[in-house]
């Protein structure tokens, strides 16, 4: 038997005569209204009228501070992320993290309700505590906040206090907290918060002996490849290394028929041990502005700021650091690893030289996308950044001003959305279109073909797996870039002679 | 006939909440029971509808799921604006899957997240007024979209904002009606109440406010009320029914446009899926209107043939006769797929843990191929739900209300079932335990599910993740 599912039936005679018929009780605008105002979207004055938003945000690409807070928490061994407010809030998180991940996400809340509103959340803080250490027995919590604690203005640190002084959990039970705001920044700014939450609690009154490892922290980044990526180059290296937030093996866990709440994580005795080490690299700015600070001022520790080593002249610079803060010399094998990869693109760029990219994303991904994008000989056009600020704006441009050849004509948009974009995509459209999966949205509208990088990927499986950084990443990137163009070229030559088989 | 399920569930029971802590042990004790069907007594009462305990890890969302989420989000003409901080509209972006035809963000906004993305300024000063900003710029954006929801989010609530006075001015300046929905997320304690205050806004703010059109009226005019059209399945009902000789004249809330509200109160009988989430407006139109609502349970060739006979039998014999024919017709197609699909699922047990009226629903398209429902149970239901639940399981079967993450995985270690049929948030943990699973709330991405349509669809998915051949690849630790 042939079964036709969604896909199928909606297009059979039998509904369309349906939806033809329903009409009749829609009262809907005529194709023509449609049809005018669809053109009409497209147009410069439509740009002009959309740019002019001030109250109205439509398809933003970000997401609220707590969502970064788990995705932090989710990268320590054996912690539970811990939210404290409104139970929705974590039902979404796990929700979304789970579409990403095609993973578990074990996440607890508060669930406060209008009494809290009235009397504030501590005895949900103080049972949460309670029934979630009985029931999960985790070895740390990692503790944030929504928007209703924050607005009632509950007190994390004498909540805490007062469960442990109660004995609902043990005193040394190491209980970090951040407070994340969903109205100020975006889940960059939660994850940052947490971190530094995590690493100042666990860190506290420990006394620096410098030694030789050197800690790692990836930001907020959503591939688990490249937690093992940056891991397998440091080895390379025989650089001894802690990952912080090491989100690899608790967000990408091997199926042995078991189900295992914390199946990784950087451990308590990492984290611990992370005040000692020679200094902090961090892959990601934007994500780790708080906790670069901290470093830097409570451990005393060097921490080193490099761009999201995506490309080759940023991966480089990534293994330059860890040469020079290390002393290690850089193996054969890596050195073979580049001059392939260098290799592949060379292969490659007739088909993305001068093409013509719109990006949109978080801001770290997006100035080591620009990086790579320029060394393609591809051309940066609309760069659009929802949660970006002025920082990343000049950053971006510094980073387009490299290669006057092909970033001119890159213009950097901050705190803009993706109807913004797809203002920009009709008035000045490019070849190629890079950004997470809602997206697709503006492929339908525009026919730009999509390339899939960024948070979330809900619709094309595992490629979160596959890394984007490092020289492995940047071929990974490279072969997702041109597979595009040449999938697009065959759509596009199908009817014609150019249809080739060999490219 | 009576089915039983040999299995000490009771015992089970006791087992599972020796680990909980005095208090809640307590607690959770009065959200689980044995199915006794035959049992009247209040002992065999499952409670419900109270707070989840704190740090339990329930699965529930929150008012602002229920309303933005569920009740308002599918009306698809209209801009459903997430009033508040940026996450929950970003969480519930295009993931529900309730189809509608249209052109989105030109006639149809469906698949959009729309927010005033609430900064710190909008807590100390007030959303107000950048609400109202808000909707003036939708009008010039979206200028065919023929109404706005408000759909709060927590702070709106907490900061004391007066959205219904932004809404009443913004209905006047710009011509369409403007609806002020107080679904914040810390009301109530489960997606439910945001269900009944959808409900609310839609009697108080829609009915006798907004006009509508409606050319004539016929005996037959019908309307189906909470079906939310996931994968189109609504289509697949509104089919049966048009074939059986009836008018739907409005489909709510799936593929649903704001003229379709307005019908609410014209037709003959209201046709109530999703019991739950729409009982109060069904409830307000009998006895306000005087129009009768019946439930009925398009899942599985069983219930599908009870149910349409049902329906036919409130109007005339025409429609009565009409309905044989139409069940005549399917019938082959009905059993063929049992045939098939029968076999390999024969004996298969199943666990179930789902929202509004999946739980009960689906009990009988299982029962079709010949697979058993060994547990069941609901987010967010009431006392009513249950009512309607005890007579479709099997004795013995286990219920729970709200079981947090820590039950449920402890459940199906006991139960061992085939086939697990829950949420997102549940699906990759039995995938790591090596039980088949299928998502129930989406269809996983299938479906649909409902109707003569549906109902091949849904045992070939159900066979899918049954036999797939991939589950064998496991190798467990130390073996």
């Amino acid at each position: 038997m042939k079964v036709q599912d969604h896909v199928k039936l909606y297009r059979r005679e039998d509904y369309e005569k349906l939806f033809r018929d329903k009409r009749e009780f829609e009262c809907p605008y005529s194709e023509e209204e449609v049809k005018k105002v669809d053109e009409y979207t497209k147009t410069e004055e439509y740009k002009e009228k959309n740019f002019n938003r001030k109250a109205l945000t439509i398809n933003p690409a970000k997401a609220c501070q707590p969502l970064g807070a788990v995705l932090c928490a989710l990268g320590f061994k054996d912690t539970m992320p811990f939210v404290h407010g409104s139970q929705g809030c974590v039902a979404y998180f796990r929700s979304h993290l789970s579409r990403h991940f095609k993973e578990p996400v074990p996440a607890v809340s508060t669930s406060m309700t209008e009494d809290a509103a009235v009397f504030g959340g501590l005895s949900n803080m103080i049972e949460g505590l309670e029934n979630a250490y009985a029931l999960y027995k985790p070895k740390m919590f990692a503790i944030s906040t929504t928007c209703m604690a924050e607005v009632i203005g509950d007190d994390l640190n004498a909540f805490i206090k007062k469960a442990k002084q109660q004995g609902i959990i043990p005193e040394d039970l190491p209980t970090p907290y951040a407070n994340t705001p969903s109205f100020t920044g975006s889940h960059i700014n939660g994850y940052d918060a947490m971190l530094k939450g995590i690493l100042s609690y666990a860190t506290q009154g420990l006394r620096t002996i410098k030694g030789e490892k050197i800690n790692l922290i990836l930001g907020f980044d959503t591939y688990s490849g490249n937690y093992r990526e940056i891991r397998r180059m440091l080895n390379l290296m025989e650089v001894p290394h802690i990952i912080l937030a090491d989100i690899s093996d608790s967000l990408d866990s091997p199926n042995y028929g078991d189900y295992e709440m914390y199946p990784g994580g950087t451990s308590l005795e990492e984290l611990k041990d992370s005040i000692n080490s020679k200094a902090t690299i961090a892959l990601q700015k934007y994500s780790t502005l708080k906790t670069g600070e901290f470093i830097k001022e409570s451990w005393g520790q060097s921490f080193v700021n490099i761009p999201y080593p995506v490309g080759i002249r940023n991966t480089d610079l990534f293994i330059d650091t860890v040469k020079e803060l290390t002393g290690k010399e850089i193996p054969q094998e890596l050195i073979e690893e580049r001059g392939r990869v260098v290799d592949a693109i060379i292969d490659s760029y007739a088909y993305i030289h001068g093409k013509r990219f719109a990006l949109i994303g978080d801001p770290d991904l997006l100035l080591g996308l620009l990086s790579f994008i320029l060394e393609l000989g591809g051309i940066p056009v609309h760069i659009v950044c929802t949660n970006g600020d002025e920082d990343f704006e000049r950053e971006a441009y510094e980073i387009l001003k490299r290669e006057p050849l092909f970033g001119s004509e890159g213009k950097v948009y901050i705190k803009k959305d993706m109807w913004h974009l797809r203002s920009l995509l009709f008035t000045e459209p490019v070849d190629l279109l890079i950004g997470n999966s809602y997206c697709k949205a503006l492929w339908k509208d525009t026919g730009i073909p999509l390339i899939r990088v960024g948070f979330p990927i809900f619709d094309r499986h595992h490629m979160h797996r596959y890394p984007i950084l490092g020289y492995q990443g940047a071929l990974n990137l490279l072969t997702l870039m041109v597979n595009t163009v040449l999938d697009e070229l065959d759509r596009e030559t199908k009817d014609s002679p150019s249809f080739d088989v060999i490219r | 006939m009576l089915r039983v399920i040999e299995q000490d569930t009771e015992k089970l029971i006791e087992k599972i909440i020796e680990n909980y802590p005095e208090k809640t042990k307590k607690e959770r004790k009065k959200h689980l029971i044995y199915n006794d069907p035959e049992c009247t007594s209040s002992i065999c009462q499952i409670k419900s509808n109270v707070k989840s305990r704190p740090g339990v890890m329930t699965s529930r969302g929150c008012a602002y799921a229920g309303s933005k989420g569920v009740v308002w989000g599918p009306i698809k003409d209209m801009i459903h604006i997430s009033h508040g901080p940026v996450g929950c509209g970003q969480y519930s972006w295009w993931s529900r899957r309730n189809y509608y035809t249209g052109k989105t963000g030109i006639n149809a906004f469906g698949a959009m997240h729309i927010t005033s993305d609430f900064q710190e300024n909008d807590i100390v000063f007030g959303g107000d007024k950048k609400l109202e900003q808000l909707c003036r710029e939708i009008r010039e954006i979206f200028p065919l979209a023929k109404g706005i929801s408000i759909q709060c989010e927590c702070p709106v609530g907490l900061i004391g904002d007066d959205i219904e006075s932004v809404a009443r001015k913004m209905t006047k300046e710009l011509g369409i009606p403007v609806i002020p929905v107080r679904c914040e997320g810390f009301r109530g304690i489960s997606q439910s109440l945001g269900h009944h205050i959808a409900n609310d806004s839609i009697r108080d703010w829609v009915l006798g406010k907004v006009k509508g059109i409606l050319e004539k009226e016929t005996p037959y005019d019908v309307l189906i009320l909470g079906d939310y059209n996931i994968s189109g399945e609504a289509w697949s009902s509104r089919k049966i029914l048009e074939e059986m000789g009836l008018r739907v004249i409005a489909q709510i809330p799936g593929d649903c446009t704001l003229n379709e509200l307005t019908n609410m109160p014209r037709p003959k009988l209201i046709l109530v899926h999703c019991y739950r989430s729409t009982n109060y407006i069904a409830r307000y139109l009998e006895e306000n209107f005087g129009i009768p609502w019946m439930e009925y349970n398009f899942f599985g060739p069983t219930k599908i043939y009870e149910s349409m006979r049902k329906i036919a039998k409130r109007f005339d014999d025409k429609i009565v006769e009409q309905t044989e024919r139409v069940i005549e017709r399917y019938k082959p197609l009905m059993d063929s797929v049992i045939e098939q699909y029968r076999p390999r699922l024969e004996g298969k047990r199943v666990m179930l843990y789902v929202g509004g009226l999946r739980p009960r629903h689906i009990v009988g398209a299982y029962e079709d191929l010949g697979m058993v429902v060994v547990a069941t149970g609901y987010e967010f239901a009431h006392r009513d739900d249950y009512e309607r639940t005890y007579p479709e399981l099997p004795k013995n079967s286990l219920i729970y209300d709200d079981p947090p993450h820590y039950e449920l995985e402890n459940f199906a270690d006991a139960l061992k079932p085939d086939l697990v049929g829950s949420g997102i948030k549940e699906k990759y943990v039995y995938h790591k335990m090596g039980i088949p699973f299928r998502q129930m709330h989406s269809w996983d991405y299938s479906g649909p599910y409902h109707g003569f349509d549906g109902f091949p669809v849904f045992a070939r998915d159900m066979d899918m993740a049954v036999n797939n051949p991939s589950w064998k690849l496991i190798r467990r630790k130390g073996r």
